[in-house]
């Protein structure tokens, strides 16, 4: 618990606030990306953006993992969750997802279809050990830290000889997410949205490593500072990028050094080489198709895979057409420029996947943050 | 008086025995049942009258112009047994808090059971005896009561719904609409005891604590407070949505908003660290044995003694104040100098723990 205080001291906060006000160029503006959905709910979740210097402006961007997941792979894990004797199992977060047709997994399941919550990968196993009657489909979605577990569940399903067990690999990659948004008009031709430094993914770091930024830091001339997820990491690598832009630097540095090293955890990486490989691209809600961002489960552990066993449909119906969703995780729009956040669009009822996870944009905002733009509160909060 | 106990030619098998329908079917099952278990445990005279109602006079503060006050509540937790108490001595804290929290004073309180077919006479038993306990603790009498069974599948072990009245004296009137702007907000201890203690104990989220659950009857504390205060403005406790979604109601029952300080608030240190474990907010973690007072900024001082000197108030705190705001927004100056919002509790974030 000592552990934990010591990156949450107030005074501590306040002096980095002061240093970085200090040495931020009042001439200019910086517009900082942080990646993770993780750093969205730090930063909202403390209020840091209160105790920034108003040209130190952080712009949220697209690392949360229910967030991204295009409304075609919710509709194919309904889809799944609708064929007979299946029981798909998934993370809490994604049941409230909206699929197309203002379907989610939590209607579905009201439908009838046998949809569980488990909390992590062997649960599903246990459950597909507990019930060889039925198929039991995982739902796996996230980064690079939640795919090693599903390795090792796919591993141990070999290892047992499982014939019920399967998974919906929907496992995505960071590095081509951040490239594809360098890349985009709106970074690189337009000049609409400026982005002058990046804060890196922790948790995901410590298995990929600092290593792979490296490339489009130098590419794109971009500094990244890989931060842990406590406020004071996320202060203290404000002003490691605040330090570099002033001196004209494009580095990656590593403010969680505590837990990221530079090539990572070769272990995991391996065990994931081992079960999955690049898919040609995939899906991203608002990126479109990204080459090799995602991954697919190898032929060696075919039987495993639910898109190999059943015929998953491929459709990418778009989203819906007043969400904002995919302009926000590009860093385009905030939260506040969509009509419906607020209004219609509440965590209770989310519209889109960023009202969803706590990492979310809109939800981030909507939970922490609205008092700053009365406007968009509702009026139902006010005495009945 | 207690009249002769109805022999049945066998006693109940305690040990190895199991709840079955006929248990609850009015026959001589549920009779023998009703006689060793309940009766034998809770033993008071208005229940050993074996009526199927309880009778008593009218307290003296009715005379003086008190009020009558009267609250329900079910309790469907899971796990039955958690560390610091149970689904009995929980039914029991609950609505004596409940009555406590219009600055009454509880009088008694009436049980309805529905067992799960298969529930075993031991669990039951133990169940029972902490309800007694609980009750015999709280110098609150359970006076009458009610057992159902269901079928197998149909329940979940054990459900309690208890029933308290009490009587509030006169000149009190404490109601969640009556916070001011400038009124002081103050709780009694540490946040988020009895969910994390709940939680420990679920098999799947595997870890171990050294956390207790608060569980305990307020009604002693509050009724020193209101000796010392007569106008309180709000008392509530903070149970399921924790200290976040109960100030969000008195915020909108009263038309204010509330302006908290992070480092104000009481956590228990272990509390903080398992809920970062568990991606929790201890604002949002259940209470059993905990309240949030709000009264005029004067009297605050006053009741942070009274409380203190309680045994169930030493860690008691002032962690905010009630301001003036339409859309009656709990916000909080967090640790770090920043502010947020302290909103209503989304979706359903925790297993069923009270
Ligand atoms: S507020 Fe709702 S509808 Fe609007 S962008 Fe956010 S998630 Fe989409």
């Amino acid at each position: 618990m000592k552990y934990i205080d010591e990156y949450r001291d107030g005074g501590l906060a306040q002096a980095l606030a002061r240093t970085i006000a200090a040495e931020a160029d009042p001439a200019r503006t910086y517009h900082l990306m942080e990646f993770c959905g993780g750093h969205t709910h730090a930063i909202s979740r403390y209020g840091l953006e209160d105790i920034l210097p108003a040209n130190v402006r952080m712009v949220h961007g697209p690392g949360c993992p229910v967030c991204v997941l295009p409304v075609g792979r919710i509709d194919a894990a309904i889809y799944l969750a609708r064929q007979p004797g299946v029981i798909l199992c998934t993370y809490g977060d994604m049941l409230r997802v909206p699929g197309s047709k203002r379907l989610s997994l939590l209607k579905a399941k009201a439908e009838g279809c046998d949809i569980r919550m488990v909390y992590s990968t062997m649960d599903a196993l246990k459950l597909a050990q507990d019930n060889p009657d039925r198929q039991v489909v995982f739902f796996a979605i996230g980064f690079e830290t939640t795919t090693p577990p599903t390795a090792v569940a796919l591993k141990q399903a070999q290892a047992l000889n499982l014939k019920n067990f399967f998974v919906f690999c929907n496992h995505v990659l960071t590095p081509s997410a951040i490239a594809q948004i360098l890349d985009s008009p709106e970074v690189r031709v337009l000049g609409t949205v400026k982005l002058d430094g990046f804060i890196g993914p922790a948790h995901v770091s410590t298995i990929i490593g600092s290593a792979p930024y490296e490339y489009f830091a130098e590419e794109y001339q971009r500094p990244v500072v890989i931060a842990g997820f406590e406020p004071l990491d996320v202060l203290q690598a404000v002003l490691m990028l605040v330090r570099q832009v002033n001196q004209g630097r494009f580095e990656v540095e590593n403010e969680f050094a505590r837990a990221v090293t530079r090539d990572g955890n070769s272990k995991a990486k391996a065990l994931v080489a081992e079960v999955f490989e690049l898919r040609k691209s995939f899906e991203w809600r608002g990126l479109g198709r990204v080459p090799y961002s995602g991954l697919r489960i190898k032929a060696e552990f075919a039987r495993f895979d639910a898109e190999r066993h059943w015929d998953v449909p491929q459709d990418s119906p778009p989203d819906n057409k007043a969400c904002e969703c995919g302009a926000i995780l590009r860093g385009v729009k905030k939260p506040t420029d969509c009509k419906l956040f607020g209004t219609v669009c509440t965590p209770e009822n989310p519209m889109g996947s960023c009202m969803v996870s706590a990492e979310g944009a809109c939800a981030a905002h909507w939970t922490y943050g609205r008092f700053r733009d009365i406007k968009a509160a509702p009026d139902s909060k006010v005495d009945p | 008086m207690t009249l002769p106990r109805r022999t049945h030619p066998r006693p109940l098998d305690i040990a190895n025995g199991r709840i079955d329908l006929t248990h609850g079917g009015g026959g001589r099952a549920m009779q023998q049942l009703v006689e060793e278990l309940f009766v034998a445990a809770f033993d008071n005279d208005a229940l050993n009258q074996r009526n199927d109602q309880a009778a008593f006079d009218v307290p003296p503060e009715m005379l003086r112009g008190g009020r009558m006050v009267m609250t329900t509540d079910g309790y469907v937790i899971s796990p039955l047994f958690f560390p610091g108490g149970d689904i009995g001595s929980l039914a029991v804290h609950g609505t004596v808090n409940d009555v406590a929290m219009a600055g009454a004073r509880p009088l008694s309180l009436s049980a309805g059971f529905i067992i799960e077919e298969g529930f075993p006479l031991s669990d039951l038993k133990r169940i029972v005896d902490s309800m007694a306990n609980a009750s015999r603790e709280a110098g609150v009498p359970v006076v009458t009561g009610d057992t159902k069974v269901v079928e197998k599948g149909k329940g979940d072990g054990i459900f309690i719904t208890t029933t308290g009245i009490g009587v509030v004296p006169p000149g009190v009137n404490v109601s969640g609409d009556r916070a001011r702007a400038g009124d002081a907000v103050l709780v009694s201890g540490t946040m988020g005891d009895h969910g994390v203690a709940v939680m420990s104990q679920r098999e799947s989220l595997g870890f171990d604590t050294a956390i207790l659950s608060d569980s305990a009857a307020l009604h002693t504390l509050v009724a020193d407070m209101v000796a010392a205060t007569p106008d309180i403005h709000v008392l509530r406790d903070p149970t399921r949505g924790g200290l976040a979604s109960t100030l969000n109601e008195i915020a909108v029952q009263s038309g204010v908003g509330i302006a908290l300080r992070e480092s104000d608030i009481p956590v228990r240190p272990e509390v903080k660290g398992a809920c970062e474990l568990l991606g929790l907010d201890p604002l949002y973690v259940a209470n059993e044995g905990k309240l949030i007072c709000i009264c005029a900024p004067e009297h605050a001082d006053t009741l942070l003694a009274v409380m203190r000197a309680h045994p169930l108030g030493r860690d008691a705190a002032l962690v905010g104040t009630c301001v003036e705001d339409s859309h009656a927004f709990v916000t909080m100056r967090t640790a770090m100098g920043g502010n947020r919002v302290v909103d209503w509790l989304a979706g359903e974030q925790l297993p069923r723990i009270c």
